[in-house]
């Protein structure tokens, strides 16, 4: 039972900060037992290229280390490909396209991306613990969300495959040919099964490259097709870093260049094609409001500031790092914010009860480390989980700054870690001000009771997805995608097809 | 002794009023034969960034007009056309020797224009209806996906169709609820500067559609780099292309431009279309549980 205290405190210096009495303490006097889960992520030492439908070493011969920033420890050695890989794995993706995937009638087609799918779900707790081992998200998330919601994108977009008459009306489309993706590694199977099963549905074929930290399971997902039968080339993974990258949507065989990542990344890459006629679609970063209003039903906008900011150690680009707080109750909800953010459990990700998992790298932990400590010397107020951190690994602990104002970097600064930015409004018309205030536009959140305010938000918000009492919601069904320097394009839904081919 | 006749001074219409520009440059241009006709404005950087400031503070009201209010204004504007039918065909045998043909397609190039601004005033209303929709999540939520209007959009027109071409490029863009700055044709000036007239007779509030004429290489880096453009499309030359598509970058702009080397057939039904509309809205998905 969690218990009531009034007196005895186990961390004296935490009550020194003013926590407000009573309050339901469960970490304290709770020891958690460990909870790992324990099912085989079946990785190999050491994972090839997967070009023409066949893992094949890179021509370099040089591979890297994929470490598993939870315990430092290495987990398989990747393959670095290198532009002569690069250029092979768009030979057989276009000899795919020409030979076999683009002339495939689209109920065939559809039965591989079935297929997919369905393999996808019979593995989907080792692909979790794989991802959880290569990303450091908690196995909750991996196992609950990335996985079962990664297979959700290929199943609906199989059943796409045959109905493309409906995608655009009034006109007929044609798949564009061989598109070049690259994704990030904050959802590496889920950003991979964004960006394949709308190409693969339209009848294009692929060359994608995973974020060199997290490959292992789109390597993984390469044995699925293999056991699926996919022809060889329709999809073609090559690893590596910003070089393998910078190959892949440069390649004059790409008729169309996907990317989700940082804006900063997003705007080199359209540089670099701006002497080009590819089509490019862009999903980058964010500093998503999420506004709460006094007549909000307070308990659950807790639970949904948090989802909205700790939810994947806050490596999400729509995550809601920005609290926008209505005055009359932001003491009372900051409060209760830090209430509920010290029962989070920060540690091992493999354990079930973990609710913030490891950093992804050390350059990433660098990256927060370097942002908050901006944050403390531009003069907020931080306060910090009180949590122990394990001395191996990349961890942070769950961060809250207030007191900040809208010229602060932390404020304005994608910080893609589990670092909140507290912020107060009077005013729905300051609320809405603040929000904009923005290169970005990717999300944001409105928390109140009152279903006007929520639709009068929904239109003022310049913001391609606005979660309206709830936050970080996704499915296959619902477009995803940016407003302003957030980019262009939407995946998901029928608007996502959409941006796969060309109207004819 | 005949009677001399008053001639016009033409001037750009740039936030609902007639303007020269603030270079107090200009440019001339020949009448059908030959002969002096006016001195165009040669509009400079500073009038781009003048026009869009025009276009944005035009911009949450126009947004904000029902569908069916901006379907009627944009037919009003057919019918300010329609009504000045004359007007417009001398306004297009003005310019360049590029423009030799007849009264007849000239004529033929205001039905078309007129035709384009009904097929887009019928869209107003309707293309919601076709692009957004409610997306059946597999929770316990309600999801739907609607459009919203880009914000600015930035024009360029290409040197033929001065008036179709212009026409076609700022129906869809302004159907939609966004508010426009448009570069005319540099050799036909003109035929803008008419329109111009006529847009400030069909009900469209001032600063929805600006229009600038002069030279392409003074004015296309700023369309490229403004940041409060958030697209620019039209036509234009691979060089320009580049430039533009370079520059927008900064600013992630959404760039869709045709290219001024192949030529557009801007009298065809494939030269209008819903996803004209489409390259100039923004999706948004808003989402909300389902619950008592």
């Amino acid at each position: 039972m969690p218990t009531l205290t009034e007196k005895k405190s186990a961390r004296p210096t935490a009550r020194a900060q003013g926590r407000p009495l009573p309050e339901l303490i469960f970490g304290d006097l709770w020891e958690f037992d460990p909870a790992p889960e324990t099912a085989d992520p079946r990785l190999r030492a050491r994972y090839d290229l997967f070009i023409g439908g066949q893992f094949v070493a890179p021509a370099s011969g040089k591979y890297f280390d994929s470490i598993n920033p939870a315990n430092e420890s290495k987990l398989a050695e990747i393959a670095w490909a290198g532009a002569a890989d690069v250029d092979a794995a768009y030979a057989a993706a276009q000899k795919a396209y020409d030979t076999v995937w683009g002339k495939m009638p689209g109920r065939e087609r559809a039965k591989y991306i079935y297929r997919i799918a369905r393999l996808l779900q019979d593995r989907a707790r080792e692909f979790a613990v794989a991802e959880t081992m290569d990303g450091g998200k908690p196995i909750k998330e991996s196992r609950d969300f990335d996985v079962p919601m990664a297979a959700a994108h290929f199943f609906y977009h199989a059943g796409w495959a045959d109905k493309l008459d409906y995608v655009a009306p009034g006109r007929r489309v044609a798949p564009l040919g061989v598109v070049g993706q690259v994704i990030p590694w904050n959802f590496p199977l889920l950003m991979l099964a964004w960006k394949l099963a709308p190409a693969l549905a339209m009848g294009n074929c692929i060359v994608i490259k995973p974020a060199e930290t997290t490959s292992i399971t789109a390597l993984k997902l390469a044995e699925i097709f293999q056991d699926a039968g996919l022809p060889a080339g329709v999809v073609n993974i090559v690893t590596g870093f910003g070089d393998t990258g910078a190959a892949v949507m440069g390649h004059a065989t790409a008729a169309k260049v996907a990317f989700t990542g940082s804006t900063e990344v997003g705007k080199i890459i359209m540089r670099s094609l701006a002497g080009t006629d590819k089509r490019m679609t862009m999903e980058l970063g964010g500093k998503a409001a999420n506004i709460v209003f006094d007549d909000a039903p307070i308990d659950q906008a807790v639970e949904g500031v948090v989802n909205g900011i700790f939810f994947n150690q806050g490596h999400v680009c729509c995550a809601g790092s920005r609290l926008l707080v209505h005055e009359p109750i932001a003491k009372t909800f900051l409060a209760k914010l830090k209430t509920r953010l010290r029962v989070l459990r920060i540690g091992d990700p493999l354990d079930k009860n973990t609710d913030v998992g490891a950093i992804n790298s050390k350059e990433q932990l660098g990256t927060i480390e370097r942002l908050v400590g901006i944050g403390i010397k531009e003069g907020a107020e931080m306060f910090q989980h009180p949590c122990k951190l394990s001395a191996k690994g990349y961890y942070f602990r769950p961060t809250i700054f207030s007191n900040v104002s809208m010229s602060h970097r932390i404020a304005r600064e994608e910080i893609f870690g589990p670092v909140l930015s507290v912020i107060t409004f009077r005013t729905l018309d300051e609320a809405v001000e603040k929000a904009n205030n923005t290169a970005y536009g990717l999300s944001a959140g409105v928390w109140t009771d009152k279903g006007s305010r929520i639709l009068k938000m929904s239109t003022e918000l310049k913001a391609g997805v606005v979660w309206a009492n709830t936050y970080n919601k996704f499915d296959p069904t619902s477009p995803f995608g940016g407003y302003k320097e957030s980019g262009f394009g939407r995946e998901g839904g029928r608007q996502g097809l959409l941006d796969y081919c060309r109207l004819v | 002794m005949t009677r001399l006749p008053i001639t016009k001074t033409p001037k750009v219409y740039v936030g609902g009023a007639f303007i020269r520009s603030e270079s107090v440059r200009t440019y001339p241009v020949k009448d059908a034969t030959g002969n002096f006709f006016a001195n165009i404005p040669q509009c400079t950087r500073k009038d781009v960034r003048n026009a869009v400031e025009a276009a944005a503070k035009a911009g949450p009201g126009w947004a904000r007009r029902t569908a069916y209010n901006r379907g009627q204004i944009i037919y009003r504007l057919a019918e300010m056309i329609e009504a000045r039918q004359a007007e417009m065909l001398d306004a297009l045998t003005v310019g360049a020797a590029l423009r030799r043909d007849s009264k007849t397609s000239a004529a033929k190039e205001i039905a078309a224009t007129i035709d384009r601004l009904i097929y887009y005033a019928g869209w107003t209303d309707k293309y919601e209806q076709v692009l957004g929709n409610v997306n059946p999540v597999a929770s316990p939520h309600f999801n739907f996906t609607v459009t919203e209007p880009m914000g600015i959009i930035g024009l360029l027109a290409p040197e033929e169709a001065p008036l179709l071409a212009l026409v076609s490029l700022f129906a869809p863009a302004i159907a939609c609820g966004n508010t426009v700055v448009a570069l005319a044709s540099t050799a036909q000036p003109y035929p803008a500067i008419v329109l111009g007239e006529m847009l400030a007779t069909s009900d469209l509030p001032g600063g929805v559609v600006n229009l600038l004429t002069g030279f392409r290489k003074e004015m296309v880096p700023t369309f490229a780099t403004h940041t409060h453009l958030r697209a620019v499309q039209g036509v234009a030359n691979a060089d320009e292309r580049k430039a533009i598509k370079l520059a927008a970058a900064d600013s992630v702009k959404r760039v869709k431009l045709s290219k001024a080397e192949e030529s557009t057939d801007w009298f065809s039904d494939r030269a209008q279309s819903l996803y004209a509309i489409r390259d100039l809205v923004e999706f948004k998905t808003t989402w909300h549980p389902i619950g008592a």
